[in-house]
């Protein structure tokens, strides 16, 4: 009796982590928030591909710059267009409703993105566009499919399509998608675009939360405090308690 | 002088005895084990909370246009903002898990049981404030599960036959969860539950210091002093305050004075929680998306359901028990029903012995079932409604009110082991 | 209960550790608190330093440039009432600005790096009302000098340097924010660069 009981609520932790996943596993992004000059690449890409419809709104240029190590001059030439001011959020001037009428949704706020969708859900779903002539902007997506966006790194990618091999499913041969494969026209090879693409993840991942390299260098001093005052206290219980045992 | 002044005081406002009351010659049993930790935990989470949660209102606007904002404004702009935000989101679930804890603690050891039942309905009430202030401070940061898990909880109001509607509509103060919604969410959340939460533990403690602290023996150790009890060496060591002794009426046998003993002892307690504590603010503050849930870093839209709305953890083995009844209003009834077979305790279990120790088999196994029920419906809570899941949380449910059920019949004439005399 | 004897000076040593360790611990937890209530990212954006344009500003004109929430003004002063600066310095409280109410690259008979460029924070130094300009009738508060700041609330004086004169409500000069020309016609307010 126990021991179904037990099983069973081991069968429900297991099938917990699966609940609600996307169609295709999803790959694993290669996240290094210490790697600036990744996260320098990132930010351009970001600048200069994704800016246009999506925000940044929580996310001042001010602390890009800082926590990027670029330095103010460099940034304000390179990474900003319209002329704002360096300590400014990173928005663009498209309206909500513009982006309603153009996409089908408002294009969402990417400042969050990477807590939202966790990061290797971005980073397979910016290598996994493929042809669809179907589609409004003749892309369909993996990950997402029937998404609004258009394929807006094609010119760095190539034009994608999907790949297939036969293999046999319960015992039956059977056309599988097995990936993307572009053409070849774009400016990058897969390798560097999936690169670049870590790269930008990287970055979205860094928004989300800019503390969190800090979090984590106090945290350590924090947690070797705290073992100390363990000692400590324990070793004051102990004498303490000498009286009682 | 410092002398004169404090006898001066002390005239006035008995301050020393009120301490030598409770803390510095309050008798505690001595065998107190890793169980009885988490109620000053609880105590140190709480101060937790109403600290941050002070320092959070400096910066947070309650207005549904400007609530999202201000808590990235408060995560991004403002020194330390963040570490105060995760402190009080972690604060909120540590101190569910320190109450489980603590509530399990009490069931174990038959806390509950005479004289200690209205501690325990203290304590009860503590818990379901405690449920709402976490209710209500989940929709400040005004995400999309703030917006549709408070949606959804106000709705279980709505299935209430007659009144229903009208109820969840009083309750918004709007056709949809709105600003208003937001702001008296807010006020309740940072000024009226925390001061009847205070209050409430203040009696709760008072309660307990009157009835004296339960053991893991569950034996009293305020004897009659009718010349049969024997003291040891140990007992004569240490004073208590006259109060407990009732002017000699009774003996106090294998108790050690709060402070210091219990005070070095929690300071312990205190150091292992935090480091698990700062482990998770520092490293892990979303705690897997179950502390802060991924949906919740958008801002709330009326016009979009995320694909899988589930509330916070601590709040789905009940969840779990609403969902598992096919009928709506039967299931609130049947969730609420679960809290308040917890409050009635005292009275469901009909046992002169306290201690699972020397309590028979069954009830040992009947709560270990009980425990294995509501973490099963905890996880259930979590998951998608779908078939074998919904299967699984009636049966679950059925355990958790079985638990009940059976400890009412059995208790009445329950086979149980000998008392020890004293403590062990 | 164990025989052995109670080590007090052990004893006292963890008790003290331990204390000291918690107080230092305590002192860390209230750090964040006490650095939360610093001016905030966004606080510190709006009061970032400002640009003004002054390449189309008159001799005796007077423009208000907003920087941290205060009016900062910037005057054209000309020929004949830099000369007088001179004239009104016997009725002066402090005319050779000793008091540091300006950056020390402001310490001169005109209170400014360029003798005809004046800013200053046009907030009078008594209690916080905002003086008027008064280019050309001034001479009704002060016999003689043609142009001066008049503050209506109390009638503090001061002259075309930020100088406040003698027995009147405010005691100090104007306030000059730290400045500094990136060319000819554009001033930055509220950075100096560490100028001296």
């Amino acid at each position: 009796m126990m021991k179904t009981l037990l099983s069973a609520v081991a069968l429900l932790a297991s099938s917990l982590a699966m609940a609600a996943g996307p169609s295709i596993p999803l790959d694993k992004a290669p996240i290094d928030l210490t790697d600036k000059v990744s996260l320098q690449n990132g930010a351009r890409l970001f600048q200069n591909y994704c800016l246009g419809c999506h925000q940044m709104q929580y996310q001042r240029y001010s602390r890009t710059f800082a926590d990027l190590d670029i330095p103010q001059e460099l940034g304000m030439e390179h990474l900003m267009f319209t002329g704002e001011k360096v300590g400014d959020h990173i928005t663009n001037s498209m309206s909500a409703k513009d982006g309603e009428t153009w996409f089908g949704a408002t294009p969402p706020d990417l400042t969050n993105v990477a807590r939202v969708r966790g990061p290797d859900w971005l980073y397979t779903y910016l290598r996994t566009f493929y042809t669809d002539d179907t589609r409004p902007f003749g892309v369909n997506n993996k990950v997402f499919p029937m998404v609004g966006m258009p394929h807006v790194l094609q010119e760095l990618q190539g034009v994608p399509s999907r790949t297939y091999e036969t293999r046999l499913v319960d015992g039956q041969p059977k056309e599988v998608y097995v990936g993307i494969q572009t053409d070849g026209t774009g400016e990058l090879s897969t390798d560097e675009y999936d690169a670049a693409i870590a790269d930008l993840v990287n970055y979205l991942e860094y928004v989300g939360e800019p503390t969190k390299l800090e979090a984590h260098a106090l945290g350590y001093k924090v947690m070797i405090f705290l073992l100390i005052f363990f000692v400590l206290a324990y070793l004051l219980k102990k004498e303490y308690w000498k009286d009682v045992h | 002088m410092f002398k004169n002044l404090m006898s001066w005081i002390e005239y006035r406002l008995p301050f020393m005895d009120k301490m030598n009351l409770h803390v510095i010659q309050y008798p505690a049993p001595k065998n107190f084990n890793f169980w009885y930790f988490f109620g000053s935990l609880a105590m140190v989470v709480l101060v937790n909370q109403i600290i941050t949660g002070v320092w959070l209102t400096m910066n947070y606007e309650p207005s549904a246009e400007g609530a999202f904002a201000s808590v990235e404004y408060i995560m991004r702009d403002v020194d330390y903002g963040w570490l105060l935000r995760y402190m009080h989101s972690t604060g909120a679930s540590a101190f569910f898990v320190v109450v489980y804890l603590h509530m399990l603690r009490g069931m174990m050891y038959g806390s509950y049981q005479k004289p200690r039942e209205l501690l325990w309905v203290f304590g009860m009430l503590i818990f379901l404030v405690l449920m709402a202030e976490a209710f209500m401070g989940y929709l400040l940061p005004w995400g999309q599960m703030s917006f549709w898990g408070a949606q959804v909880i106000i709705g279980i109001f709505g299935t209430i036959p007659f009144i229903g509607e009208d109820l969840t509509l009083w309750i918004r103060g709007d056709y949809v969860i709105s600003g208003a919604t937001l702001n008296r969410f807010f006020a309740l959340h940072v000024i009226a539950l925390p001061l009847v939460l205070v209050i409430l533990v203040f009696l709760h403690i008072m309660a307990l210091h009157e009835v004296g602290s339960n053991n893991p023996d569950g034996i009293d150790i305020k004897k009659d002093n009718d010349g049969t009890v024997e003291l040891t060496e140990a007992d004569k060591k240490f004073t208590f305050h006259q109060y407990f002794t009732r002017g000699g009426k009774k003996i106090i046998v294998d108790a050690i004075p709060f402070h210091p003993y219990y005070t070095v002892k929690d300071l312990v307690g205190l150091a292992g929680f935090l480091l698990i504590f700062a482990w998770v603010i520092f490293f892990l503050p979303e705690g897997g998306g179950y502390f802060l849930e991924p949906p919740n870093f958008e801002p709330a839209n009326p016009l979009k359901t995320p694909d899988h709305i589930a509330p916070v953890w601590y709040f789905t083995p009940f969840y779990a028990i609403l969902r598992a009844v096919p009928h709506p209003f039967m299931g609130a009834v049947a969730m609420f029903a679960a809290i308040i077979a917890l409050a009635l305790l005292p009275w469901l279990d009909r046992g002169k012995v306290r201690s699972v120790r020397y309590r028979c088999g069954l009830h040992r196994i009947n709560l270990i079932m009980f425990c294995v029920s509501f973490v099963a419906l905890g996880v259930l809570g979590v998951l998608p409604a779908t078939g074998l899941y919904t299967l699984l949380a009636q049966i679950f449910s059925f355990t958790y009110f079985g638990f009940f059920a059976l400890l009412f019949f059995y208790s009445k004439n329950e086979k149980t082991k000998p008392l020890p005399e004293r403590v062990t | 209960m164990s025989n052995a004897p109670i080590d007090n000076g052990r004893r006292r040593f963890l008790t003290i550790a331990t204390s000291v360790v918690g107080g230092v611990g305590a002192i860390g937890v209230a750090v964040p608190f006490i650095a939360s209530w610093n001016p905030s990212e966004r606080a510190k954006q709006a009061g970032a330093a400002v640009t003004a344009d002054i390449s189309k500003l008159e001799p005796g004109q007077l423009i208000r440039v907003e920087w941290r929430g205060k009016p900062v003004w910037v005057v054209k002063r000309t020929a004949e009432t830099l000369q007088q600066l001179e004239q009104t310095e016997v009725n002066l409280r402090d005319p050779n600005s000793d008091v540091p109410q300006q950056p020390a690259y402001a310490q001169n008979r005109h209170r400014s790096i360029k003798p005809e460029i004046f800013i200053a924070v046009g907030i009078c130094t008594h209690l916080g009302c905002s003086p008027s300009y008064l280019p050309n009738d001034f001479t009704e508060q002060v016999e003689g000098i043609i142009s001066g700041f008049f503050c209506p609330c109390h009638g503090s004086k001061f002259d075309m340097a930020g100088r406040v004169f003698q027995s009147l409500p405010a005691q100090t000069n104007l306030v000059v924010p730290p400045h500094m020309f990136i060319d000819d016609n554009t001033i930055v307010i509220g950075e100096d660069e560490g100028v001296v």
